[in-house]
């Protein structure tokens, strides 16, 4: 199903919960909205769903304006974020239930529900009832009886949220991988990062009612477009005196922008490890933390906090330790913008690792 | 039957999106049908009783509630009342304290033997204290050796008016009083306060509005009890008949206005009970983080 | 952690508990006994002549009968009102929701008087009916109907606080998997709404078949056909028959604790249902 949605607005009250919402998705693509709470991913969901109408704007769904059609024949399955199976049906039943509001043959229907059973490993599991389920069980049987009526379209309203953490991970693995092997256009809302960048081929970046950003996870990674999207996304830091840096004076210059910076663009060391040594700057340790597969530092540089990874393969370094600390690239945010700049003073660039 | 029959009342459950609510016109038809039984099934007996005790103009109605033997009916009732509603509070505050800041083995016999007068019908409350204290019961003997009159006088109308009405505080008060925990009266306890301190500073403040309705609604039933006072009164007229007996020595004699007349001073108790119950339905509405206890 | 009676931090367990055990003796457990000692005292054969003669057999079906049929219209019609109550908006709402408690707060003879002069062949209903051939007063429909106005609330109050916090989640996947609102009514609401109907229904119906002060005005009393069971009782104390009304009152009991116990279970059990799904 393509989906289009154009200018919407939803309001609660005097809150907008949407404000002026326009993007496309395209044909079979797996989208995560993504954002803090509150910004309005579930109600933008809703209001594809049905379950919601915009009080301004108009969604269509495969070139078809459906802000008039009631959610029973928008041909879409919802998953919930606390399953909303039916307690007192079976595992059977729940499956089965889409089937038999469309009014298909027993025998169509047990093919359907045994086919999904398989689909998510719960063979044999029919005749429980949702309270004999694990929470990993019983949202995979959410997820059968959406799918079951063959839907053109999959919502999911933060899935995984009410799962244990453990389960979590592998769910959201096995989730990916249904939904690809199916081939169903799928859109997810999670306030998780590490959830929506594993998950999803694009993301919709959404903050207090408004669309940030669209890109692939790389690309937001690497191209921010927005101050809130820099901030947000990955281990961010804002800098309290980004023009002290080397290299970075005229970047940021008088205008009193700000800058974002991620560990990832901080080389820490020695002078004999780095790879700049001539451009870099002296800062001191002050703190140091075992992260389990890296050390994590926080290194003053002329009253700028910025934090670091250290290998583990190289020399510890402790809090007081004088070192050397190269800067590679900045976000600098120019009002609604936020601007990578690479430290004009390396001539080769650095390869990037997100 | 542990709870009380409470239910609390909110607009915004009634605010529905289209694909979650009846069409308008079978919701019209609903309300309607829902409308017409409550005004056939309640209203129309309410309104029935105010229209015949009226129905013979003013005057005869203030001679009926003035007469001789309403007045003495009216003053039983509440001589009656007056004894068995504060000892009703009494035993439901010390059976809520006990049974909801405590943990003991047979709580749920007790909760249980709490809720036995509903199942009870009202003849038969009476009549066990007929079989117990009357002349032939099994304390008769002793009792009219020693000159002590229990049933067909006064208290023998308080016994029974006290089984019938007892578990109305206690149930009001066991839930709220569970809802709302521990941790309140163990701090103060830890703080150094005593028994009475605890009770009356920190418990007493948040069960109040349950406890008024627990009072308002015992005392509602223990004025209006019919079938087990009928039972151990004995209907002598002027000396023990309460308000209740008292319509139904009227109704009986054909004196149907007179009957209404005092019905209706009954009528009105029972409004002032529902107008206090929406009261403090209202007012735990208002605070809701009175009646969460537990998580601090 | 609540106190546990002797290593709690909390005082006057010892006093509460001491004053409410002492208190149900007194006035609960002593006096019921004592139906248990006079029938004790009665042969079987007497025990069973009392309870099984056909003015008493007669007089125990009818407040069966009524106090079923009586529940059950409360269980349809308490449901609508609840539904109503919880679902909708119309102006006095929150009057109508005080209305549905009058029943449980009026004086049950006073019930009885009103609901006889409506229903009595020369009252606002029973003169409009009377033409037509239907006598309410007097006959099993107007116990019926007097047992209709005591037992409401039990069922109102009983469906209203389940129905109120329904998940409204359920509904909506019922929605998006294509079902309309009298499906969706059938199959996902009305089955949760199944436990507090019976419970309510069982109140109703423990409640009908022992009530006395609203009934006995509008039954006429007539032995074997109007009669009912708490009533016998009454008028075989007026004579001074104590072992028969003992006996009566004894098997009354019996199905009442039998029914106060079901209506617990089955608290309890929904209960458990609750927690799990």
């Amino acid at each position: 199903m393509r989906i289009e949605v154009r200018n919407v607005t939803k309001r609660f009250g005097s809150l907008k919960a949407v404000d002026n919402v326009s993007f496309t998705i395209g044909e079979g693509k797996l989208i995560g909205l993504l954002g803090p709470s509150g910004g309005g991913k579930s109600t933008l969901l809703r209001m594809l769903a049905g379950l919601e109408t915009p009080d301004e704007g108009d969604i269509i769904l495969d070139g078809k304006r459906v802000n008039d059609v009631p959610p029973q024949k928008r041909g879409i399955g919802f998953v919930f974020q606390n399953y909303a199976l039916f307690r007192h049906m079976t595992v059977y039943d729940n499956i089965a239930f889409g089937l038999e509001v469309k009014k298909a043959k027993k025998e169509e229907i047990r093919e359907r529900v045994e086919e999904l059973l398989e689909l998510i490993g719960l063979q044999g599991l029919a005749s429980r009832y949702p309270h004999q389920l694990s929470g990993g069980q019983r949202q995979r049987v959410a997820f059968a009886r959406a799918l079951a009526p063959r839907p053109s379209l999959l919502l999911l309203d933060e899935p995984f949220a009410a799962i244990d953490a453990k389960v979590r991970k592998e769910l959201r693995t096995w989730l990916k991988e249904m939904i690809e092997r199916i081939g169903i256009t799928s859109i997810f809302v999670t306030h998780d990062q590490d959830e929506a960048v594993e998950v999803a081929d694009e993301m919709l970046i959404f903050s207090n009612g408004r669309l940030e950003q669209q890109g692939s996870p790389v690309e937001i990674y690497r191209h921010p477009k927005t101050p809130f999207v820099a901030s947000f996304i990955g281990e961010s830091r804002m800098l309290q005196h980004p023009e002290r840096l080397i290299g970075f004076e005229e970047a940021v210059g008088q205008g009193g922008k700000s800058a974002i910076i991620r560990p990832e663009f901080v080389e820490v060391g020695k002078e004999r490890e780095l790879s700049y040594p001539l451009s870099a700057q002296r800062g001191v340790v002050r703190q140091s933390f075992f992260r389990g597969a890296h050390l994590e530092l926080e290194v003053e540089v002329e009253g700028n906090r910025l934090i670091a990874y250290r290998s583990l393969d190289r020399e510890p370094l402790e809090p007081g330790a004088e070192v050397l600390v190269f800067i590679h690239r900045l976000y600098v945010l120019d009002g609604t913008s936020a601007v990578l700049v690479e430290n004009p003073l390396k001539t080769d660039p650095m390869p990037v690792h997100i | 039957m542990a709870g009380a029959i409470h239910a609390h009342l909110s607009d915004a459950a009634s605010d529905r999106p289209a694909h979650a609510t009846e069409s308008r016109g079978v919701r019209i038809a609903l309300i309607t049908v829902a409308l017409l039984f409550l005004a056939l099934v309640i209203l129309l007996p309410l309104i029935s009783v105010i229209v015949e005790a009226l129905s013979q103009g003013l005057s005869v109605y203030v001679e009926s509630i003035t007469e001789k033997d309403a007045l003495s009916a009216l003053r039983l009732t509440l001589i009656t009342a007056a004894i068995a509603v504060p000892l009703n509070t009494l035993f439901g505050v010390a059976a809520a304290w006990a049974i909801a800041k405590f943990n003991f083995r047979g709580k749920n016999v007790l909760v249980t033997l709490i809720d036995l007068p509903f199942a009870v019908s009202p003849v038969i409350s009476g009549l066990i204290f007929v079989l117990l204290f009357g002349a032939q019961g099994l304390l008769g003997p002793w009792l009219a050796a020693h000159d002590i009159k229990i049933i067909f006088a006064l208290p023998g109308i308080v016994l029974a008016t006290i089984f019938v009405t007892f578990p109305f505080v206690a149930r009001e008060l066991i839930p709220l009083m569970q809802t709302q925990g521990v941790q309140e009266e163990e701090a103060a306890a830890t703080l150094g306060a005593k028994g009475w301190r605890i009770f009356w500073r920190v418990t007493l403040p948040n069960i109040k509005w349950g406890l008024l309705y627990g009072v308002i609604l015992c005392n509602a039933r223990a004025m209006g009890e019919f079938g087990a006072v009928s039972v151990v009164s004995g209907h002598i007229r002027g000396q023990t008949n309460t308000l209740p007996l008292h319509v139904e020595i009227l109704y009986n004699e054909y004196q149907f206005t007179a009957s209404f007349a005092v019905a209706s001073l009954l009528v009105l108790l029972a409004l002032v009970t529902l107008v206090v119950k929406s009261i403090v339905e209202w007012k735990s509405e208002q605070r809701p983080a009175e009646s969460e206890g537990g998580t601090g | 952690m609540k106190g546990s009676g002797k290593a709690s931090v909390l005082p006057g367990f010892g006093l509460s508990l001491g004053f409410t055990v002492l208190y149900l003796s007194l006035i609960v457990i002593i006096p019921l006994a004592s139906v248990l000692i006079k029938t004790a005292g009665m042969s079987f054969s007497e025990f069973w002549a009392a309870v099984t003669n056909a003015r008493v057999l007669a007089a125990y079906k009818l407040s069966f009968l009524t106090a079923f049929f009586a529940a059950a219209v409360n269980a349809v019609f308490g449901l609508l009102v609840a539904w109503v109550l919880v679902r909708y908006r119309f102006p006095g709402k929150r009057l109508v929701d005080s209305i549905v408690d009058l029943p449980f707060a009026l004086p049950t003879a006073v019930a009885g008087i009103a609901l006889t002069s409506i229903y009595a062949p020369t009252g606002w209903v029973g003169s409009l009916l009377e033409p037509l051939g239907l006598k309410i007063a007097y006959t099993p429909i107007g116990i019926t109907i007097a047992l209709v106005f005591i037992g409401l609330p039990f069922v109102v109050r009983t469906v209203q606080p389940v129905l109120q916090d329904l998940d409204k989640d359920v509904e909506e996947a019922a929605v998006m998997l294509g079902a309309y609102r009298w499906r969706t009514f059938r199959r996902v609401i009305l089955p949760e709404l199944i436990p507090p109907l019976l419970t309510g229904f069982a109140l109703a119906f423990a409640r009908g078949i022992g009530e006395y002060g609203s009934v006995v005005f509008i039954s006429g009393n007539m032995p074997m056909r109007t009669e009912i069971a708490p009533l016998l009782i009454m008028t075989k104390l007026e004579q001074f028959d104590y072992a028969g009304a003992t006996a009566i009152a004894l098997v009354m009991l019996l199905i009442s604790f039998s029914l106060l116990l079901l209506i617990n279970y089955m608290q309890w059990r929904y209960s458990r249902r609750v927690q799990a799904g």
